[in-house]
């Protein structure tokens, strides 16, 4: 299967080249960006194709994030493939109209390079910026490596356009830890991309189509208002198994394989950490040196967060016996972070539930590393002998 | 009976045309225009600022108002030249019989 | 993890330290290797001590995040040393290369490491100045790191250097990088 891929397995790239790379594979019809760090370089780069020709894609430069993500609502709208890249203040200035893309139901993909949010001023990684925009309607999808940056990306606009779905997706990734580190990287070729995004035809008429008038964007007072929202909710709904096609025919051509979650030595594991993004692999390093000492730890990293797999999570978690979910975020409930608390959720159905804590780590690009991960496995398997748990949540390398 | 969500077009589009005109807002009118023809010069003056597009013209000549859709906002009275003052505003009511 | 080699690259802002550590990591991956090469980031001017990293791995690379323990520390602007802890989290038997017209027995007393250390130096400064009209030493530590620690092949450094800035630099430059990288490889000694 693997085989037959074409396949160019010896480049090294950033993850903000190959992001820029893929765009440039998909070559969209229209990108209108705002520069932002640490997401910056994605359209950069990307600009550069466009000026050196590589590419066909109409590249409007505008004067905020607002307007960035104002603009590629009028091209979607107006039948185009839109792509865009943002960070932090820049997602954070485009927050109303991240509604209207979803709400219009506009298959913009979107890079999120996650960088914490102010104050105080950061530039550095968390994931404070894509949670915060968890509720607006747009799939999201999270990235361990540089190759998954890569393959989510082209991946996100197979999910966006499919009929039954037409949602905006973002794909994220860590802030200079990912967006910044030149790592390995398998590039599939041009047509092999081309053909697995296919066309983008939206089947109703567009904004230019002169033959079918249509109004876009127009109000919808209580008597209809609610029915556009029900279907957008439909939409995420319908999109896990989109979103498990897309990855199954992604594997056809990559070798790839991808799904709503990744389990990492899960099989009979006692504890379990899970968490997202580069900070997943680092924990991997940390599962096989618990495992080399025989102690049954595992790792479930989450790869789609909108729409929420409450269902294979609950399936995935129920025979762990205490579970550390790390949250790069805080959503300042006093109770957890956004993807403890959606996790938490997620077990509520199960006749025994597993313990659970939460765990705050890594905000504005606080280094994580495997020793973290260590002490966490260390409190789980306590709390597991125990049988008590001291703190639910709590934050990790903080100084006190 | 309106359409459920599962009929209603996706995207909150409008996929008709002119749609706006079968909305009427003559409900809304607390005064009513009332246009003397034989004053009428047909500058078409109350035309162009009619918000509603309400004033109906036929072959160059104003014949009269949509009253489906005008609103008694009194901009085509007032636009009248003062020399012709063909429209005039009145009571809604007082016109019932 | 043990399987890792990782290094910290010091240097000040402009000498070219992050392009170092990028082209030491295409080389190490043209050369079948996993890579990663990321800099530090924060609000450096030019002149700012900067620092860079590469971890290298026979095995695909999964740890992310800084670089603690590095058993390779490539100094790239001596005046460094007594600013900047050269030598943090390193082991004992860590590998230092220092660009300097020092012996390296000078510089072991400098840095103030003990025996089971080594450390090699070279004039990575003149080097380039001599090849390549400018100071831009980065090369030439390229050169002697394949040379003092065998992380990566000369020919390696050398070949991605042409493959990869053909389009970037003129050949002029090109050419003058290429003789500082095998001049680097030659004149580093150990202490």
């Amino acid at each position: 299967m693997a085989a037959e891929a074409k396949i160019k397995c010896s480049v090294g790239l950033t993850g903000n080249s190959a992001v820029a790379y893929a765009m440039k594979q998909i070559n969209p019809d229209v990108v209108a960006a705002y520069p932002i760090t640490p997401s910056t370089t994605i359209v950069e780069e990307f600009s550069g194709y466009v000026a050196d020709g590589k590419v066909d894609t109409e590249f409007v430069t505008v004067e905020s994030e607002h307007s960035a993500m104002s603009a590629c609502i009028g091209a979607s709208a107006a039948g185009a493939r839109v792509m865009t890249a943002t960070s932090s203040q820049g997602l954070a200035l485009m927050w109303e109209m991240l509604y209207i893309a979803s709400g219009m139901r506009l298959p913009i993909v979107m890079t999120c390079v996650n960088r914490a949010l102010s104050a105080p001023l950061n530039i550095h990684c968390d994931h404070s910026d894509s949670m915060g925009a968890r509720d607006s309607g747009w799939i999201q999808l999270y990235s361990e490596t540089v190759q998954e940056a890569y393959d989510n990306v082209i991946q996100a606009v197979r999910i966006a356009e499919q009929e039954n779905i037409l949602l905006p997706v973002m794909v994220c990734l860590d802030g200079f830890i990912t967006s910044h580190s030149i790592e390995n990287l398998c590039l599939l070729d041009d047509d092999v991309i081309k053909k697995f995004i296919g066309e983008y035809k939206p089947s109703q008429p567009s904004l230019l189509d002169v033959d079918h008038p249509t109004t876009y964007g127009a109000v919808a007072l209580p008597d209809s208002y609610m029915e556009a929202r029900r279907q957008q909710a439909e939409a995420m709904t319908l999109s896990k198994d989109v979103i498990i096609n897309a990855a199954k025919d992604f594997e056809k051509i990559s070798g790839r394989s991808y799904g709503l979650m990744e389990k990492y030595r899960m099989d009979d594991a006692d504890a379990a950490i899970v968490i997202l993004n580069s900070a997943a692999g680092t924990t991997k390093v940390a599962v096989d040196e618990m495992r080399n000492k025989g102690l049954k730890v595992g790792l479930l990293k989450p790869r789609v967060f909108r729409p929420f797999p409450y269902i294979e999570m609950a399936e995935a978690l129920k025979n762990v016996k205490v579970i550390g979910v790390l949250d790069r975020a805080d959503s300042y409930t006093s109770f957890g972070g956004p993807l403890f608390t959606e996790i938490r959720s997620s077990l509520y159905e199960l006749d025994k539930r597993p313990k659970i804590i939460n765990r705050i780590f890594g905000l504005g690009g606080r280094d994580y590393g495997v020793k973290d991960s260590l002490a966490v496995f260390e409190e789980l398997l306590k709390i597991k002998d125990m049988g008590k748990i001291d703190k639910v949540y709590d934050y990790i390398s903080v100084r006190e | 009976m309106k359409k459920g969500w599962k009929e209603t077009p996706i995207r909150g589009i409008i996929l008709e045309a002119g749609s706006a005109h079968e909305y009427s807002t003559g409900g809304w009118r607390k005064l009513k225009p009332v246009f003397d023809r034989t004053k009428c010069i047909d500058c078409m003056f109350c035309w162009v600022f009619c918000p509603d597009s309400a004033v109906i013209v036929e072959k160059g000549k104003m014949i009269g108002f949509d009253l489906e859709h005008c609103k008694g906002c009194g901009i085509c009275a007032m636009e009248c030249p003062d020399k012709v003052k063909a429209i005039t505003m009145v009571e809604e009511e007082k016109e019932k019989k | 993890m043990a399987d890792y080699t990782e290094i910290r690259w010091h240097g000040r802002a402009q000498q070219g330290i992050v392009t170092a550590a990028k082209v030491l990591a295409e080389a190490a991956l043209s050369s079948g290797k996993y890579v990663q090469a990321f800099p530090e980031f924060g609000p450096e001017r030019m002149g700012a001590p900067v620092r860079a990293f590469n971890r290298i791995s026979s095995e695909v690379i999964r740890l992310h995040g800084q670089v603690a323990n590095p058993s390779i520390v490539l100094i790239v602007d001596p005046t460094l040393i007594g600013t900047v802890d050269v030598t943090e989290g390193t082991p004992d038997n860590a590998v230092f290369i220092i660009n300097t017209p020092k012996t390296a027995d000078e510089m072991r007393k400098n840095i103030s490491v003990n025996k089971s250390a080594k450390v090699f130096t070279l004039d990575a400064g003149k080097i380039s100045v001599e090849c390549i009209g400018r100071h831009i030493p980065n090369t030439p530590m390229l050169g002697a790191l394949a040379k003092a620690t065998g992380v990566v092949s000369v020919d390696a450094v050398i070949n991605d250097f042409k493959e990869n800035y053909a389009k970037k630099y003129s050949p002029q430059v090109i050419e003058g990088n290429l003789k500082a990288i095998k001049q680097g490889f030659e004149q580093v000694r150990e202490g």
